[in-house]
């Protein structure tokens, strides 16, 4: 819907962005073919997490901020366990981490699937939904339901329940899933595995607009692993490397009127979390197999060009496959589901990578397990600043295309990061107004 | 605290199960819905139909002819709600094939005008606009069935009711000048007229499933008014606080979730609120004897529906120093 304003100048209302987790809005104001103004607006209402986190004892997070978001709920449960597992001063066993990563790898199948077929997809194939994609590739969308829901089989047998496990706790799981009802997962894993090394030839195949960006990317690392349930460390593309514990030292958030979602900045400059930055700080570790299937898909070791983020997202959808796979295989029955805990007085850093990004908490708690500060940083506040950024380069880059058009790039340019706006805020309404 | 208006329904005993949600102001933004399906009002107290069972009026539509319009809204919640209806991937076709998906922004951009015959309503009431948009949505909408805990009892975030929301905001945020919020968290119930109620954090997809069939057939939904207990014992679950002195809110919540904790060795939390004719006092006597802290329990009565009016009341009756 297109208004003219009083002073002759334009403004371009959709309504509200969809195809992404929770509302918010969007600002672009553009004067004399330059861009002058861009917002993203998160007017999603505030949930207050930090808040009631404050006086409840430190087992009950993994449980209560996995309410945060329904799309990825384990991000938060990894996180919080690990901050208060450090609190504690306990060491969970191999078997514990193998099985985080292996509910984890759940999260990234569903979450990717979900985002890289029913929310992203219909951007480049120029559809409204998945559901009228269903009328013409209904073979994609077929697969595309298949693939997603063996995400959530595999969350439901690990974690008790696809949206919001229940099996999670600090110190390890309730019960390990029994290894025959993981084998009984495997034939549609295997078949998973394949449809998505397929699907990234396909996705590849969608018309990129040309955009490459100057991001600082930061992301965990890990010396054995592609970071997932973990990080042994946080990297960033400028170079910079530390412990997640110092986290906190590195990242500040701030404020801004326009949003109820915090923004944040990494060593004083806006920076990117999620699969591109996971992917160009870490493509020495994807699976040979994911390597090989990057590079054929036209993607390099690095990859700067945002629209891309839907490749990459594929290629760790295949990984995810891989690595549940690889984890199934070698898995033998009789671990010890959890270590015993213990409250203990102290502070906290954990973090994990979300489907969308770099989620990390921080606790501080007393003697009697009490916690008495919470800090939860999820990815898309984080990237804020760079969403923003983005829109600002593709406003102006095709400032020349009509109302419409501008619009829906502009709006694909939001779903480029998979925003999570529940998660951030714990809508979006595109604006675009021309003078 | 802050003790909010909550209206639920009568705790009424309705032949296929789920007691129909009340509100709080009889007749408001009714006039398009009442008009639409006389008698489906659970005003004068009476004990009403449950609205789905007449919604469906000229019968069930086949896909063929006119679909029902569905729309999909979103309040303060995390997504999981409505995440499920994308989560039925077995059957989601079939729902685009019965029902005309009109609105619901988090899977398509296509957006139908209304009114809507049928309005799922995700997530609960926090902020002055939202306040204001939730009577639109009823005047929009045929037949307005809430889903999962924040719809029904204010979720998580409902925990502000407790507490002192300008605390809470000065924590989290730097610029608390910049926000609106209130200073409670509400279920739909509180505000506008509800025509069924779904319980769980999150839904159970088969219930969800199940209410929409109910309604494409005119009929009522079928769903469980027993406790978590009842599917215990189905499934031959060992009962948790009996053999391992586990704390375990089984015994006053509603079934729905297939008793997934005890099953994993753990306590139910209560995801899907309290169950009919719940005795939370006995159960109080219980964790009392199982060794809890009154914090302790107050807490476990504050989680995921510290907003239902049983798990409320049984949390205040226990800080107000009841449960000894």
């Amino acid at each position: 819907m297109t208004h003219t304003l009083k002073d002759g100048g334009q403004v371009l209302n959709v309504g509200m962005l969809a195809r992404v987790e929770g509302e918010g809005g969007m600002h672009i104001e553009i004067k004399d073919r330059k861009v002058v103004d861009v917002q993203l607006n998160i007017f999603e209402p505030p949930r207050f997490y930090e808040g009631f986190l404050r006086g409840r004892h430190y087992t009950e997070p993994p449980d209560i901020t996995a309410r945060i978001c329904g799309i990825c709920p384990v991000a938060y449960q990894s996180a919080s366990t690990e901050a208060m597992e450090v609190i504690c001063g306990v060491q969970t066993t191999d078997a514990i981490q193998t099985m985080r990563r292996l509910l984890y790898c759940g999260e990234w199948i569903e979450s990717h699937a979900l985002h890289i077929f029913m929310l992203h997809a219909p951007d480049f194939l120029g559809y409204d939904s998945v559901l009228e994609m269903a009328e013409t590739h209904g073979d994609v969308v077929q697969m595309a339901l298949r693939l997603k829901k063996c995400g959530n089989d595999l969350m439901d047998t690990v974690g008790g329940r696809a949206i919001h496990p229940v099996n999670v706790r600090v110190g390890g799981f309730y019960r390990m899933p029994a290894l025959a009802d993981l084998m009984a997962l495997r034939p549609e894993l295997e078949r998973g595995l394949e449809d998505a090394l397929a699907a990234v030839q396909l996705v590849s195949t969608f018309d990129f607009p040309d955009m490459e960006q100057d991001y600082t990317y930061v992301s965990l690392r890990h010396p054995d692993y592609y970071p997932l349930e973990r990080g042994a460390e946080v990297v960033a593309s400028s170079g910079v490397r530390f412990p997640v514990a110092e986290m906190p030292l590195h990242v500040e958030e701030f404020h801004v009127a326009h949003s109820n979602a915090l923004h944040a900045r990494f060593d004083g400059e806006p920076f990117f979390v999620g699969p591109l930055a996971r992917y160009t700080l870490n493509f020495d570790q994807l699976s040979p197999r994911c390597q090989e299937a990057a590079l054929s898909a036209g993607l390099t070791e690095t990859c700067r060009n945002p629209f891309k983020s839907i490749i990459v997202r594929t290629v760790e959808l295949a990984y995810a496959f891989e690595e549940a796979l690889r984890i199934i295989d070698g898995w033998t029955d009789g671990h010890a589901p959890s270590v015993p805990t213990w409250p203990r007085a102290g502070e906290g850093v954990g973090a994990s990578e979300a489907p969308r990004g770099t989620i990390w908490h921080r606790y501080r708690v007393n003697e009697a397990g009490i916690i008495e500060d919470a800090q939860i940083v999820p990815p898309t506040s984080q990237n804020q600043s760079s969403i923003e950024m983005d829109l600002r380069t593709a406003a102006e880059q095709w400032v020349d295309l009509d109302d419409h058009a501008l619009t829906h790039r502009c709006e694909a340019a939001i779903r480029n990061y998979d925003p999570c706006i529940s998660c951030a805020t714990h809508f979006l309404d595109l604006r675009v107004k021309r003078s | 605290m802050t003790h909010h208006e909550h209206h639920h329904g009568p705790a009424a005993e309705s032949a296929g199960g789920i007691e129909p949600a009340s509100g709080p102001e009889p007749g408001a933004a009714r006039e398009q819905a009442g008009a639409a399906e006389p008698g489906s009002g659970p005003e004068q107290g009476a004990v009403p139909e449950p609205a789905l069972a007449e919604a469906a009026k000229p019968a069930p539509a086949p896909a063929s002819a006119a679909r029902p319009k569905l729309a999909v809204w979103k309040f303060a919640s995390c997504d999981g709600c409505q995440l499920s209806l994308l989560n039925c991937e077995d059957e989601l076709l079939s729902i685009a094939g019965a029902v005309h998906i009109a609105y619901f922004p988090e899977a398509t951009r296509a957006v139908v005008e209304g009114p809507y015959d049928l309005s799922l309503v995700e997530g609960s009431i926090t902020t002055p606009e939202d306040m204001r948009r939730i009577h639109e949505i009823r005047a929009q909408s045929g037949t307005l069935v809430t889903i999962g805990a924040c719809a029904t009892a204010g979720g998580i975030q409902a925990l502000r009711n407790w507490a002192d929301v300008d605390e809470f905001r000065s924590i989290v945020y730097a610029h608390p000048e910049y926000l609106s919020t209130l200073d409670t968290s509400t279920p739909i119930a509180s505000h506008v007229d509800v025509d069924y109620e779904l319980r769980g954090c999150p839904v159970d997809k088969r219930q969800l499933i199940e209410v929409l069939a109910a309604y494409l057939n005119g009929r009522k939904p079928r769903i469980p008014t027993y406790s978590v207990c009842v599917e215990c014992k189905r499934k031959g679950n060992i009962c948790v606080p009996v053999a391992n002195g586990t704390p375990c809110l089984g015994p006053v919540t509603q079934a729905g979730c297939g008793a997934l904790c005890p099953t994993y060795g753990r306590g139910c939390y209560g995801c899907f609120g309290p169950q009919d004719t719940t005795n939370t006092a006995s159960l109080t006597t219980q964790l009392v004897e199982l060794g809890m802290a009154d914090a302790d329990i107050v807490r476990v009565y504050r989680t995921f529906n510290a907003g239902a009016p049983e798990f409320e009341a049984a949390g205040n009756a226990v800080e107000a120093g009841g449960a000894r």
